[in-house]
């Protein structure tokens, strides 16, 4: 399959062939905005050039979801849920943002888009959807697909999905994306159409390829290397971090329990009921603290499963190069021993066994016509296959190119990006530090104060 | 840590602050801020608190009026983080002299009016042929004149101190005697001889001697004094008197028929305080229970965090500009862990065991009570005999003269001594949970300036490399 230069059709304009190594200012720019505030739930900018000379900024959102039920290929009754998707354009000038679209998609239509995009631009790490089902659950934590906590997650994801499409220096300007967007009814028709399911490399070639490839670029092999050790070390973590939870929320849920018992007992206390029944309304509020703690830690545990299924799109690029360096290698070979036959037949010696050659040596030799007939086949043959090769080599180094280009640009992304996910992980540790803190002193206030002992009696 | 606290605490931050601009408003010194300054400190928050949770914006101000030249990074780091702390609507001048402020309340024996100083230590396993068996050293130091000497060291093992608890039940059947520890603990134990469970053992016995020898009556019970004093051979011997076995078991048989009478004819104030044994009884046992539940939910959640960290180690060998930041998270998480550890070992040693005292007290309360009630049954079976019989009517009559003495006295040794027992039930229980406060406080400041301090080095490096970038 060779893809380097992108089909004029299915872009708005014709792109340059080599994007990203005259960087664009325009789009730099914005570039940088959108990988900072990827993460916000409030919708977040895009670009798109039209003719490159204005610049339209767009905000995409998703900002519903709807549980629906219809009708599936077997016409049985699913329930599935369905997300809005509103694009608002807006003016460079005065600010204001204007509604130009809005649409409901379902999950299975962005995994559609997905697919063509990992199809048509294999030289780009293209961003992971949310995952399909919930994993590295806690016990709280259902892996309901329904339920309501799992879905507000996962329309979190999939706009931070869009967003990092659309401010993606080249898959932004892609026109299914486009229609993505813009074009509810259809959409999955003009997808097919595209006949992207057929230009799809094979599971097994690829795997072949994997194995049998003799000379791949260094670097991919190291980056093979680092995205399995990405997503081997961040599951492990994620693993980890539930079981903590887990245990976490143990401690905090057991506590709750002396709150009743603190209640009950201030009843026959004097001097130390108020204490008692503060102590245990301390105990309910610490008890039910733990809610928010977890919840905020899984927009965290988010973040970082998003780099976990990066790992696998930079994989994706590897297999690519892998497949093409391959399909170069055999077709090298193939030329190789094309243009040893014809030396041999033009010479007469035999060096590789064929055979025609043991055929002909036991049955009697062919005739000069019929040999150079044979010879005239081969060095056609010959010719072509060295075109072929020097297109092979070009599309080659072409695709080692872009994609190393854009692997810089998502290295400095996975950098910024999971810094600030530590960071936010900092600080949500200090807001609950400070709330405990605040809830310890608040309510043990009266028992340290209204009650103040007066002394043991000794004699 | 010299800031003012606020919310409600501006109270005491009366007395207390002009202590603290006297002298050094520093947390070290905060903890003598309470009995020692002639009860000044101890007494107002008692008596004038106003009630806690408004914030009184002076005591604010008053971080500007202390002398802070300690921990002013601190204050730096408050400030600055003040930006990027959005979701507290609280000031994030966070009080963090809580400490301080807990202490203040916390009571020390008044150490002038102790004259007999006990200790138990030094477990030492005994094996014989028959058994094996531990003994724990007694040292006792007293300047009391009945003592023939100022200082006694005795061996004692567990059977003694049943003894002794035995001798001064008989003593003084209707006062509060303090509980012993266990003899077996039923479940998770394998081995008796197990190195947590003779430790606690040895802090429970020690409480155990030091609390009759607190206690006005039975501190000069001549049993216990034997007890204390008396060499091994000398000591034996002595247990061998005193009524046997089988004369204790008569009298329980008759106890137990005589109690029920008993209850029938509780007077009032004794029954509020059946009343009360039987509630607290109950809710002790429950809180024991959560609060060895709390105890073993911790521990595993502290299993699973040690394991948190190393993992951003591992992270951090394949990436080259996250390395720092990874190591450095991986750095606080343990020490988090340490802190976590910390208030572990102080939960266990300030609450469990004082619940657990409490427990067997409770069932100690309720074999007073029974006692007690026996005792007034005894009365009242003579006096129905007096008012049936007809027969012996003098020497009922002065029977019953002597029981009506007993039960009086019976009753006023009960209620002299419930008085006492909730007073130091009412402080110990303030004081553990206290404890736990202070410990639990202690172990969030801790986190808190452990990721404050990340915190800042993340946004030093990003000021760097900004300022890196623009030359």
């Amino acid at each position: 399959m060779e893809q380097a230069a992108p089909d004029p059709e299915r872009l708005w304009q014709p792109a340059p062939l080599e994007p990203l190594s005259h960087p664009d200012a325009g789009l730099e720019s914005m570039v940088g905005e959108e990988t900072k505030g990827a993460r916000d739930e409030g919708p977040g900018d895009g670009t798109m050039t039209e003719n490159n000379f204005s610049l339209k900024k767009i905000e995409i959102s998703v900002s519903e979801a709807e549980k629906r039920t219809g009708r599936n290929a077997m016409n049985m009754q699913e329930t599935y849920t369905a997300y809005l998707i509103e694009t608002r354009s807006v003016e460079h000038n005065d600010g204001q943002s204007v509604l130009t679209d809005s649409l409901w998609r379902r999950y299975s239509e962005f995994e559609l888009l997905r697919n063509y995009l990992l199809v048509y631009y294999p030289h780009i790490v293209v961003p992971p959807l949310p995952e399909k089902r919930a994993e590295f659950v806690w016990h709280k934590l259902s892996a309901d697909n329904m339920d309501p906590d799992f879905v507000e997650r996962r329309r979190i994801g999939l706009e931070n999905f869009l967003l990092r499409v659309a401010s993606h220096p080249i898959l932004c300007r892609d026109k299914i994306f486009y229609l993505f967007l813009t074009q509810e009814g259809n959409w999955k028709e003009t997808v097919n159409e595209t006949g992207f399911q057929l230009k799809a490399d094979s599971r097994l070639k690829a795997l072949n390829a994997t194995f049998r490839v003799k000379n791949p670029d260094k670097r991919f092999i190291e980056l093979k290397h680092y995205s399995d050790e990405l997503q081997s070390v961040i599951s492990h973590l994620l693993r980890v971090r539930a079981r903590v939870a887990d245990r976490l929320y143990g401690v905090y849920k057991v506590h709750g329990n002396y709150g009743r018992v603190f209640s009950e007992w201030s009843a026959i206390e004097k001097e130390m009921g108020d204490g008692l029944q503060s102590a245990g309304h301390h105990m309910d509020v610490y008890a039910s603290s733990i809610d928010d703690i977890l919840e905020d830690e899984e927009h965290y545990a988010d973040q970082l499963k998003e780099y976990l299924f990066y790992a696998e799109a930079l994989r994706a690029v590897c297999r690519k190069h892998e497949l093409m360096q391959y399909d170069l290698e055999m077709a090298a070979q193939d030329l190789a021993s094309k243009k040893q036959q014809c030396e041999e037949l033009a010479t007469g010696t035999v060096r590789t066994f064929s055979l025609k050659g043991m055929t002909t040596k036991l049955f009697g030799q062919e005739t000069p016509e019929q040999r150079e007939a044979r010879i005239k086949m081969l060095e056609e043959q010959i010719k072509e296959g060295e075109q072929q090769l020097k297109s092979k080599n070009l599309e080659g180094r072409e695709f080692v190119r872009n994609a190393w280009a854009d692997i810089e640009r998502f290295k400095e992304q996975k950098n910024h990006d999971l810094k600030e996910a530590l960071i936010s992980y900092a600080v949500m540790q200090i807001s609950m530090c400070k709330k405990a803190i605040w809830d310890v002193l608040k309510d043990c206030a009266v028992l340290f104060f209204f009650c103040a002992p007066s002394g043991r009696k000794k004699s | 840590m010299g800031k003012l606290g606020e919310a409600g605490l501006a109270a005491t931050a009366g007395p207390a602050r002009t202590l603290g601009m006297e002298g050094e408003c520093r947390a070290s010194q905060a903890r003598s801020w309470g009995l020692p300054a002639g009860g000044a400190g101890g007494d107002s928050p008692g008596g004038d608190a106003p009630l806690p949770g408004s914030i009184s914006s002076s005591s604010l101000l008053q971080a500007e009026v202390l002398d802070l030249d300690e921990d002013e990074d601190d204050l730096e780091v408050f400030s600055k983080d003040a930006s990027l702390m959005d979701m507290n609507s609280f000031s994030p001048l966070m009080p963090t002299s809580p400490l301080s402020m807990i202490n203040q309340v916390k009571f020390e024996d008044e150490p002038d009016l102790k004259d007999l100083f006990i200790t138990v230590d030094e477990p030492e396993s005994h094996v014989t042929t028959i058994e094996t068996f531990i003994t724990y050293r007694i040292i006792t130091k007293t300047s009391r004149g009945e003592f023939d000497s100022s200082e006694f060291e005795v061996r004692r093992r567990y059977q003694d101190f049943l003894w002794l608890k035995e001798k001064l039940e008989e003593a003084h059947p209707t006062l509060i005697i303090p509980p012993l520890p266990e003899k077996f603990i039923v479940k998770g134990m394998v081995e008796r001889f197990n190195d947590d469970f003779i430790e606690t053992r040895r802090k429970a016995l020690h409480k155990f001697l030091n609390r009759i020898a607190d206690h006005p009556t039975l501190t000069f019970n001549e049993d216990f004094k034997i007890f204390l004093t008396a060499q091994a051979s000398e000591f034996s011997s002595h247990k061998k008197q005193g009524p046997g076995l089988l004369s204790r078991m008569g009298q329980s048989v008759r106890a137990v028929a005589l109690s029920m009478r008993g209850v029938k004819s509780r007077p009032e104030e004794f029954m509020e305080m059946n009343n009360f044994i039987e509630i607290f009884s109950q809710k002790i046992n429950l809180i024991d229970k959560i609060s060895q539940r709390i105890y073993k939910e911790e521990r595993e959640y502290l299993d699973e965090m040690k394991e948190y960290g190393p993992i951003h180690i591992l992270w951090s060998a394949s990436e080259e500009d996250l390395a720092d930041t990874l190591k450095s998270v991986a750095s606080c998480i343990d020490k988090c862990c340490k802190a976590t550890e910390k208030r572990m070992s102080g939960f266990s040693e300030a609450l469990l065991p004082v619940v657990h005292e409490y427990v067997l007290y409770s069932e100690m309360l309720m074999a007073v009570m029974k006692r007690r009630d026996q005792i007034q049954a005894e009365l009242d079976s003579k006096v129905e005999a007096l008012t049936s019989k007809k027969a012996d009517t003098d020497l009922l009559t002065e029977e019953i003269g002597k029981l009506e003495d007993k039960v009086e006295c019976a009753n006023n040794a009960l209620k002299a001594d419930w008085e006492r027992w909730k007073q130091n039930m009412q402080n110990d229980i303030k004081s553990a949970f206290t404890n736990m406060a202070e410990e639990n406080i202690l172990y969030y400041e801790q986190c808190l300036a452990t990721w404050e301090s990340f915190l800042t080095s993340q946004t030093d490096l990003h000021l760097e490399e900004a300022s890196e970038d623009k030359l």
